[in-house]
């Protein structure tokens, strides 16, 4: 079981409001993203429900009892950590363990379950190794595997993969994601990078300083974000904003296009613009356009073999049905 | 220092400092064998003539010899006992976060700035003299015999001094350390179910391990020197229950003017130095590697 329900939680530092009355439900068994930018109080709210950090008002309720005051070891959720916080001066065996022998649990059963968690995420050949003997990718497993052996009620990640280099990043989303399949556990999962979230959420959501700006699955925030803020965060490249007159041929303060809802023609379309920097990725080109008098730059997604150079004349037509409109507070029209 | 021209600059360029140290360290030491090979009394003076190891067997013979011995090894043991627990406890207390922080810390520090033979007349007088002192008084207070301390436990009171002394040091050391402590890793082994004891046994303290070694070897460095303390409270006594090995060479080359007795007392100094000096690095030494 794993049910954690926040009611107007509020965290304040000193005189600052870090995190205003806050509601959210996680239910169980649940992958949960946390994504906003840096600073706007998603560690802060994970350390809340793990219990590291008292909350100034409201109520955080786990299962359904009220966990408000209850200490971080009672919780029964395991927290893995940016920096891994790996005891460095003990075995990877006894790190992992050390929940366990904290828990008082007989020496058999740790056994067990520390070779059923070793052998889960590739670590039975450097059990008897310190930390500083293991690869970034590895420490981050231990941290895993002492989350694990507890069996906590849920999992609480902050950033755990920003350390990591890109291919190793690309491995451990997916052996995370595989992870939570296998266990079934709610996980909670806070991250900056939109395309962690995009990628590994059952349900994503989107904070600004503190504000939860939309909750919903990675497809509804793609498909219909609630307001600017969201529509810009997520989608890789982001959406193209457009204000002014152009906008306001769709009755809207603002629109929104993504790149890859664009079609791009060298002859003729509906704004035209000068290419500036193109990204090749193989599969697709992302192409910045510039001189369209609608924004500094619009991207656009198109076919990975176009042949389009710095400085041609192209134009863009935006798929009709895919325009977002929102209006002057930045809502979704 | 890559290359191999980098590295024969930097020698060259070390080597005043290198050889400067090494005259420093060899010409005294080198006299200090000479003369202890020599029959050698200020008070008969005529020829020096050589004696081999004389000296050294006097020295060894002398019946206060193995209490000097003992006495230098319970003093730097107690004092390193009490420093050391005293100091993770000072550590401990001072990382909290408190009001006045800064000028307690200040406080903590300032017995440091103090010379061993001011302080140590300090604690003589003031505190640990039966009629005059602090204790005394509030022994009397209490209805109680005020307790001599410099000559019923002389060597105690010793410990005490010296302790008082090198306690800011320890704290230092080791709130430093402790302060360096992630608190990612104290917050995880709270979230892993530790009490204040387990995390202090298994993740402080393993943490501390290595600053715990550094201020074992400095102290052990200087408290074999242990000096001034006693020339100024007990001058060794009473008879030599406080004579450490520094004050039993005092007493014979400078009271006795035996310059020969005294210079191999000095060697024997070193020698224990060393050999103690070797147990340590054996028995924690390792503490600082990797
Ligand atoms: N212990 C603290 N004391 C004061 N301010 C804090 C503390 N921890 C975090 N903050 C502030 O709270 C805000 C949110 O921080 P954090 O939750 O770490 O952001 P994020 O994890 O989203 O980058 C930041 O503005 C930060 O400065
Ligand atoms: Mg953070």
């Amino acid at each position: 079981m794993g049910t954690i329900t926040l009611d107007k939680v509020t965290k304040s530092f000193g005189a600052v409001q870090v995190i205003p009355p806050l509601d959210l439900t996680i239910g169980d068994g649940e992958f949960v993203v946390f994504v906003g930018p840096s600073g706007c109080g998603k560690s802060t709210l994970l350390r809340l429900i793990a219990g590291l950090e008292d909350v100034t008002s409201g109520e955080i309720r786990i299962d359904g009892r009220n966990a408000t005051e209850t200490p971080p070891a009672k919780r029964g959720l395991a927290m893995v950590f940016q920096s891994y916080a790996l005891y460095p001066h003990m075995s990877v065996r006894k790190n992992i363990a050390f929940p366990l022998r904290m828990a008082g649990m007989d020496k058999a059963e740790q056994d067990r379950r520390i070779e059923a968690a070793a052998k889960v995420l590739n670590l039975s050949d450097y059990l008897d190794r310190r930390p500083g003997q293991l690869s970034g990718g590895q420490r981050q497993r231990v941290a895993i595997g002492r989350a694990i052996v507890r069996e906590p009620a849920a999992f609480l990640f902050d950033e755990p993969l920003s350390n990591l280099d890109a291919a190793l990043r690309v491995n451990m989303r997916l052996e995370i994601s595989e992870l939570h399949n296998t266990l079934e556990t709610t996980m909670i999962y806070v991250t900056h990078d939109q395309v962690e979230a995009m990628t590994m959420a059952d349900k994503i959501v989107v904070l600004r300083a503190g504000n939860i700006e939309q909750v919903g699955s990675p497809l509804e925030l793609y498909r219909n974000p609630r307001n600017v803020f969201v529509a810009g965060f997520i989608g890789s490249p982001k959406m193209n904003l457009i204000d002014g007159a152009e906008a306001a041929k769709h009755d809207a303060k603002t629109i929104g296009v993504r790149p890859e809802h664009m079609s791009i023609s060298t002859t003729d379309g509906q704004w035209r613009g000068v290419v500036g920097v193109s990204e090749h990725l193989g599969s697709d080109t992302f192409l910045h356009v510039h001189d369209t008098g609608l924004a500094d730059t619009l991207t656009v997604r198109c076919d990975g073999e176009i042949g389009v150079h710095h400085g041609d004349a192209v134009y863009l037509t935006p798929q009709p049905d895919k325009i977002h409109r929102f209006d002057e507070a930045g809502l979704r029209l | 220092m890559a290359t191999q021209h980098s590295r024969a600059a930097a020698r060259l360029m070390i080597s005043p400092a290198v050889i400067l140290l090494l005259l420093w360290m060899i010409v005294p030491l080198t006299l200090t064998l000479y003369f202890s090979t020599l029959r050698y009394n200020l008070l008969m003076p005529g020829a020096n003539p050589f004696v081999g190891f004389e000296n050294y067997s006097y020295f060894f013979t002398d019946p206060a010899f193995t209490t000097a011995l003992l006495n230098t090894l319970l003093l730097v043991g107690g004092v390193l006992v009490i420093t050391v627990c005293g100091g993770i406890a000072l550590a401990l207390l001072l990382d909290q976060e408190m009001w006045g922080q800064g000028i307690v810390r200040l406080l903590v520090i300032a017995p440091f700035f103090v010379m061993p033979t001011v302080s140590a007349l300090v604690w003589k007088n003031m505190f640990m003299d039966p009629v005059n002192g602090l204790f005394g008084y509030l022994a009397r207070a209490f209805g109680a015999q005020p307790f001599e301390w410099l000559t019923a436990a002389p060597l105690l009171s010793i410990i005490f001094i010296v302790s008082w002394q090198w306690l800011p040091f320890a704290t230092l050391i080791l709130l430093t350390a402790i302060q360096s402590l992630s608190s990612e890793q104290l917050e995880a082994a709270e979230m892993d179910g530790a009490r204040f004891g387990s995390k202090f046994l298994w993740i402080i303290l393993p943490h501390l391990a290595r600053a715990i070694t550094v201020v074992i070897l400095i102290q052990t460095i200087f408290l074999l020197s242990i000096f001034a303390e006693i020339l100024v409270t007990t001058g060794g006594g009473p008879g030599v229950a406080s004579t450490n090995l520094t004050y039993l060479v005092y007493i014979q080359s400078l009271l006795q003017f035996d310059v020969g007795l005294g210079s191999a007392g000095g060697v024997v100094a070193i020698i224990l130095a060393n050999i103690v000096a070797i147990f340590l690095m054996r028995m924690i030494g390792k503490n600082l590697d990797a």
